[in-house]
C-alpha cells in the first residue's frame, strides 16, 4: 500500500490576503495540490453597475492597495475607448510615470520584505533587518521613492485621488517632477547594487514549461499599452482577451481560474513574462543589469523571479528618470469626455501581470456590465502547476522543507489575493 | 530641551481612525511641541521623527475596550501584532519593530492609543472619541511637562 502524504499550510504569511495551501501526494506521486482562496469575494463588478463611468476610475481603486493605479488605468482605458477619445501624448507620458511609481512601491516591498527573507532564512521582514540593517534601509528607501511618485501624480500613495478618466484633474509643475530627479536617480544605482547582491542568492534547481502571457508593444516595455502576446505565438489585440483566456471556477477557491481557450494550458503572468517577452526593449541600464544577474534571454526557474522583479524595478526608476527629464507641463490637465453607449475594452501590466476591464455603456454613460481579471486570478493554476512540479521532483525533502518551499513557491508570484477575489458571481438558491 | 514631537496616525477619511489627526491638530502651535500628521508606513515615520529624542505617536487602537478609552505604551518591550492577513500594509507595530531592528527608534518613544468606536467610511469623530481628544492632549503636555516650560519660557521673556 502507497504512503500518503500531506502538506498543509492553513494561512499564508506574506501574501496579500487569505489562502491556504494543501497538497497530497500517494506513494511516489504527487495526486492533488490546491492553492485555496477563501477569502470571501468582494463582488466589485456588481457595485459598479448601474454608476457613471466617471466613478469607475475611484470606484475599482480600491480593490487594491498596492495596485490601484493598475484598476484606475484600465478602467479609464476602457471608458476612452467606449467615448472615441485618444489622451494627448503628454497625459499619457504622465500616466507612465505614476505607474513607474507604483512598480517601484510594489516590487519593491515584494522583493525586499516578502520574498527575500525566504532566501535568507528568515520569517520575515523586520527579523531580517537586525542582520542586514542597510539592505533594509534601502529597501524602505526604494519602495518611499515609488510612493513619493504616486503621490505627486496621484495626489496621495493608496488610492490616488487625481486620477479620471479623461486624464488628470491636476498636472503637477515642472519643478515639483523635477524635484523627484535626485532621489530616482539614487533608485537607479541602489537597485544596481540589490541586484548584485540578489544574483548571489542560492535558487533552487527548477524550472517549467510556462505559456508566457503579456502585453507586447513594439516600442517599449510593456506597461500601458500592447498587445495580448505569448510565448506560443498568440498575437491579439485587447478586445481578444475574452476569446484566449476561458474562465472557470473551482470548488476549493473564491477566485475564478484562467486557462488559454485553445490549449487549455494555464498562462503565467507578471515580471516573467513581460521579461520572456520584451527583454529586448528594456531601457539600456536595465538591460545590462539583467544580463549582469546572469538572466538570459528567458527566465523559467520561478524561485529567480526575485531577480527579474529587481530588474523591472532598476527599469522603472531608468523610465520614470527619462519621464521626469522630458517633462513639459501637458497644455491641459485631461481631455473631455462625453459618454456614448458601447462597449470598451483596456489592459495594463500591474506588478503581478495583466489587469483586464471591460465595460459597457449605456448612451448616458451608465455602467450597465463589467468585467475584472485580476492577474493573481490568471496565475492560480500556474501556482498550483509550480507546486506539483516542485514537489513531485522534492519528495525527497522532509515535511517541513518541502512546506517551507512550497510556501515560498506562492510567493514567487507575489499574489494578491484580495484583488483576486472580486469577481465571484453570487446565485442563491431558494426551494 | 530640544522640541518634542507628536505624530497623528492614521486615516482622517474613516472616522474615529482620523484621532490621531485631531489630537496633533490640538497640538499645534503649542511652544516646545512641534506636529506632523502620518500614514504610518514604516519609512515615512522614519524619516519623520528622525532627530527627535522625545516623539508622542497617537493612533486608534482597537483592544476591544470602551470607545474612547485611552492607552499609554512605552516601547521598552515589543509591541504585541496580532496575526494580519495583509502583507501590503504594515501596522503600527510592524513599523516600531522594524525601527527598533535598524536602530532608529527614537529612545522616549510613547504611543498613545485610543479605542474607536466606527471606522466606516467618512469624516468626523464620534462623541465618546471626540472627548478623548482634549484628555490625550492634556495628558501629552503634561507628559512633556510643556505647561511649565511655556511658563517659564513666558517670564524669560
Amino acid at each position: 500500500m502507497s504512503q500518503t502524504r500531506t502538506i498543509e499550510v492553513n494561512a499564508l504569511a506574506r501574501v496579500e490576503g487569505e489562502g491556504a495551501l494543501y497538497v497530497r501526494t500517494e506513494g511516489e506521486q504527487v495526486a492533488e495540490v490546491k492553492l485555496k482562496i477563501y477569502e470571501p469575494p468582494r463582488f466589485f463588478e456588481g457595485f459598479l453597475i448601474g454608476r457613471d463611468f466617471r466613478e469607475a476610475p475611484d470606484i475599482t481603486a480600491r480593490i487594491c492597495g498596492i495596485c490601484p493605479v493598475a484598476y484606475q488605468m484600465g478602467a479609464s482605458q476602457a471608458m476612452e475607448q467606449v467615448c472615441g477619445v485618444t489622451l494627448d501624448p503628454a497625459l499619457e507620458d504622465l500616466r507612465r510615470l505614476i505607474y513607474c511609481g507604483e512598480w517601484i512601491e510594489s516590487h519593491g516591498l515584494h522583493v525586499f520584505m516578502l520574498h527575500l527573507p525566504d532566501f535568507l532564512g528568515y520569517p520575515d521582514g523586520i527579523t531580517m533587518a537586525r542582520d542586514h540593517p542597510e539592505l533594509v534601509r534601502n529597501a524602505l528607501r526604494i519602495k518611499k521613492i515609488g510612493n513619493a511618485l504616486m503621490r505627486l501624480v496621484g495626489g496621495r500613495e493608496v488610492h490616488p485621488v487625481n486620477l479620471k478618466v479623461g486624464g488628470f484633474y491636476r498636472a503637477p509643475t515642472q519643478a515639483e517632477v523635477a524635484a523627484l530627479r535626485e532621489d530616482l536617480a539614487w533608485g537607479l544605482e541602489a537597485s544596481a547594487e540589490a541586484l548584485d547582491f540578489l544574483a548571489g542568492l542560492e535558487f533552487p534547481d527548477f524550472e517549467m514549461d510556462y505559456e508566457f502571457v503579456s502585453l507586447v508593444h513594439p516600442d517599449e516595455y510593456p506597461i500601458l499599452h500592447g498587445r495580448l502576446g505569448s510565448s506560443s505565438g498568440i498575437d491579439a489585440p485587447v478586445e481578444d482577451y475574452d476569446r484566449i483566456f476561458t474562465e472557470t471556477h473551482v470548488i476549493h477557491s473564491n477566485a475564478l481560474h484562467s486557462h488559454l481557450s485553445d490549449s487549455g494550458r494555464p498562462a503565467c503572468l507578471g515580471p516573467m513574462a513581460r521579461f520572456a517577452l520584451n527583454r529586448d526593449r528594456l531601457t539600456p541600464r536595465a538591460a545590462a543589469l539583467a544580463e549582469k544577474a546572469g538572466l538570459g534571454a528567458v527566465c523559467r526557474n520561478p524561485f529567480k523571479s526575485i531577480l527579474v522583479r529587481m530588474v523591472e524595478i532598476a527599469f522603472a526608476f531608468e523610465e520614470a528618470l527619462r519621464l521626469v527629464d522630458a517633462y513639459q507641463a501637458p497644455s491641459r490637465p485631461a481631455v473631455d469626455m462625453t459618454p456614448r453607449a458601447g462597449t470598451g475594452y483596456g489592459a495594463t501590466e500591474a506588478p503581478r501581470g495583466i489587469c483586464y476591464h471591460r465595460y459597457t455603456l449605456d448612451e448616458a454613460g451608465i455602467i450597465r456590465d463589467a468585467k475584472i481579471v485580476a492577474p493573481t486570478s490568471v496565475n492560480q493554476p500556474s501556482i498550483e502547476a509550480d507546486l506539483h512540479g516542485f514537489v513531485q521532483a522534492h519528495l525527497d525533502l522532509p515535511d517541513d522543507q518541502l512546506r517551507h518551499r512550497c510556501e515560498q513557491a506562492i510567493r514567487n508570484y507575489d499574489p494578491c489575493i484580495s484583488c483576486a477575489t472580486h469577481f465571484l458571481d453570487l446565485t442563491v438558491e431558494r426551494g | 530641551m530640544s522640541d518634542a514631537l507628536v505624530i497623528g496616525i492614521g486615516n482622517p477619511w474613516r472616522g474615529d481612525d482620523g484621532v490621531g489627526a485631531a489630537v496633533v491638530r490640538v497640538l499645534a502651535g503649542t511652544p516646545g511641541i512641534q506636529v506632523a500628521e502620518c500614514g504610518g508606513e514604516p519609512a515615512e515615520l522614519m524619516q519623520c521623527w528622525a532627530g527627535f529624542d522625545r516623539v508622542i505617536l497617537v493612533d486608534a487602537v482597537v483592544t476591544g475596550g470602551t470607545p474612547g478609552a485611552i492607552l499609554r505604551l512605552t516601547v521598552d518591550q515589543p509591541l504585541p501584532s496580532t496575526p494580519r492577513h495583509s502583507s501590503h500594509g504594515l501596522g503600527l507595530a510592524e513599523a516600531v519593530e522594524l525601527a527598533r531592528a535598524l536602530g532608529e527608534l527614537p529612545p522616549g518613544l510613547v504611543i498613545y492609543g485610543i479605542e474607536p468606536q466606527s471606522t466606516d467610511d467618512g469624516t468626523g469623530l464620534s462623541p465618546a472619541v471626540a472627548d478623548a481628544v482634549t484628555t490625550v492632549a492634556w495628558a501629552i503636555c503634561k507628559e512633556l511637562d510643556i505647561c511649565r516650560g511655556g511658563a517659564e519660557a513666558q517670564r524669560e521673556k
